[in-house]
């Protein structure tokens, strides 16, 4: 035998922990920025889109009565796994134009920025949760819930800081997420999803779709099954007028920066619920 | 298996009992499955499928309230839209019957009540005729009784046949639906002799399953018993209706259903008179669908009641 045949990777898409081809059957082309094909990917149509949120809507329960520790040994795990496949996403990074310090940089800082999400996982509620005075015989008490089913639009740049930014802080505290991501970030998306599969994270916790954000925002947002959307990934020049859909299934909408990293953003998706207990014997 | 005879006790003629294809059968369902069904079709197939439901709870644990509201969803399936058809009928233990009749009376919803030592059907005879008359006499109009998988596993199809037709007795003139319980009769050829056996004792429906064992109601399974009921009603004339049930929970698989009945049996068979699905989740998903048309947007389980 001379001379190996490359075995070039199909990108699929990540649905309840399965990697299937769209329903559509379409793909897209994900070039280099020389405008060279570096490979196909799955272009997700809406009904992917609803298999990905019914996916997410039955993982929640159970993924949110983990106990707090258990969600944050798993997504260390989960950092863990980046960490040994570095070299894979260094080398996407770069087939996207980035620069090979800027590439490592990122890299690092997104293992960085999980494993300091994990570990807010049993520590968030403290902060965030309170013992409130009321004016009678009772213990009354704030605790804070996930929301439930989480759309999340990642910005593209930077690919990978710019997912794990958005996705963490949505899954720690026991949401589950559909990421919709494009362009050439989808193979960074795609390569998390092949982590995440081979990590503990259960099914449907995380489905992730490639393919067009735009054309997909609008099922997202009408969505009545998805209790809140991070748009950070929009751009200014889409239609505006399509978010004004969320308001009528009342769901709430998230906007951040790449470089924030707090635990706002983890409470960007957490539902406060206060709870009156008579004092007494 | 060879082919075998069955007389039918309607009109006193022989049945032959042929034996069953395997793979062609399986092949057939299979494909069957992939069949769309366009949007100018789906309310139609939406609505068919509610009006051929009967809503069924079937637990232990089950009240008058509990079978009250399980009424007030077949009298209404979505309280928001008068557009939907109510279900054919609701399904309940013997005990819940009167309840039943008085929550759905004058609505055209029917109650059917399973009988006869259900799910196993393995008490005497005499107290599953007494189980039956009494069910009958409490107001039901229809009666699910289930085959006896023991005789007829065991080898005595006589006694199975004769208690279908005790039960086809005590019944009078009420619906009797014959639960065949396909997952514990191991082979299609068994599926289609308890089909014939069943139908010439008497039996008004066939039914798949009793929903309590998880080897339930499968599409291979319900074209074989299809098979079976156009094979007698090309004999007898006599036309019997097919129930499925235990495990059909999204509408797309009760479009499959629908597929096979009228692929197998015709239009004819489209119509709760002669198809029924017994289901207890399917509603709400069926629900779900119709909202997704109405509004354009997918719904989802929180715009439902919580059965």
């Amino acid at each position: 035998m001379t001379g190996n045949i490359p075995i070039t990777k199909t990108y699929k898409l990540f649905i309840d922990g399965a990697f299937p081809r769209s329903e559509s059957g379409r793909t897209f082309s994900v070039v280099n920025p020389q405008g060279e094909l570096i490979a196909n990917a799955s272009q997700a149509s809406r009904k992917d889109l609803r298999e990905a949120v019914r996916a997410a809507r039955s993982a929640q329960n159970t993924w949110a009565s983990r106990t707090a520790y258990n969600r944050g040994q798993i997504l260390y795990r989960v950092a863990e796994m980046i960490e040994s496949r570095k070299a894979e996403f260094l080398d996407l990074l770069k087939s996207g134009g980035v620069n090979s310090r800027t590439a490592t940089r990122e890299v690092e800082e997104s293992i960085q920025r999980w494993v300091w999400y994990a570990g807010w996982s049993d520590k968030y509620s403290q902060i965030i949760g309170s013992v409130n005075p009321v004016s009678g015989p009772y213990f009354n008490f704030t605790v804070p819930e996930p929301t439930g089913v989480v759309g999340i639009i990642p910005p593209s740049e930077p690919s990978m800081l710019g997912l794990v930014s958005r996705l963490v802080p949505a899954i720690v505290s026991g949401n589950t997420a559909v990421v919709i991501s494009e362009g050439h970030s989808s193979l960074t998306a795609i390569t998390i999803a092949e982590v995440l599969a081979t990590s503990d994270v259960p099914s449907g916790v995380v489905n992730i779709l490639t393919g067009d954000q735009t054309d997909l925002l609008p099922w997202i947002i009408g969505h009545l099954d998805v209790n809140a959307v991070d748009i950070s990934g929009i751009n200014q020049d889409v239609d505006l007028t399509i978010l004004e859909e969320a308001s009528s299934n009342v769901k709430r909408l998230v906007s951040r920066k790449v470089d924030e990293e707090s635990l706002e953003l983890i409470s960007d998706f957490l539902e406060m619920k206060t709870v009156w207990h008579p004092i007494g014997r | 298996m060879s082919t075998s005879t069955i007389t039918s006790v309607e009109t006193g003629l022989p049945i032959r009992v042929t034996p069953v294809d395997e793979v062609s059968l399986e092949a057939r369902a299979s494909s069957l499955a992939t069949r769309s069904i366009k949007t100018t079709s789906k309310r139609a197939a939406l609505n068919l499928s509610i009006r051929c439901i009967d809503l069924t709870t079937l637990e232990g644990a089950d009240t008058p309230e509990k079978v009250a509201s399980l009424c007030q969803k077949a009298k209404r399936p979505d309280p928001a839209n008068v557009d939907v058809p109510q279900v054919a009928a609701v399904c309940v233990y013997p005990e819940m019957v009167e309840h039943a009749v008085e929550a759905t009376k004058g609505s055209g919803v029917k109650v059917a009540s399973v009988a006869g030592a259900f799910p196993s059907g393995l008490s005497t005879l005499d107290a599953r005729t007494a189980d039956i008359a009494d069910a009958v006499r409490r107001g039901a109009d229809e009666i699910d009784i289930v085959l006896n998988r023991s005789a007829f596993l065991a080898g005595d199809e006589k006694r199975a046949f004769e208690e279908i037709v005790a039960s086809k007795e005590a019944c009078g003139e009420v619906h009797l639906k014959v639960i065949l319980e396909v997952g514990e009769l191991g082979s299609y050829d068994k599926i289609r002799q308890a089909s014939m056996l069943a139908m010439a004792a008497g039996a008004d429906f066939i039914k798949t399953s009793t929903g309590k064992i998880s080897q339930a109601s499968s599409l291979p399974r319900m074209l074989c018993m299809a098979e079976a009921v156009r094979d007698f009603t090309y004999h007898t004339n006599i036309p019997v209706g097919i129930k499925a049930a235990g495990g059909i929970r999204t509408a797309k698989q009760a479009w499959h259903y629908l597929v096979v009945i009228a692929e197998t049996l015709g239009t004819d068979w489209l119509n709760p008179e002669r198809f029924r699905i017994g289901a207890s989740s399917l509603l709400n998903d069926v629900l779900l669908q119709l909202k997704h048309l109405d509004s354009g947007y997918y719904s989802g389980p929180d715009y439902v009641t919580v059965d």
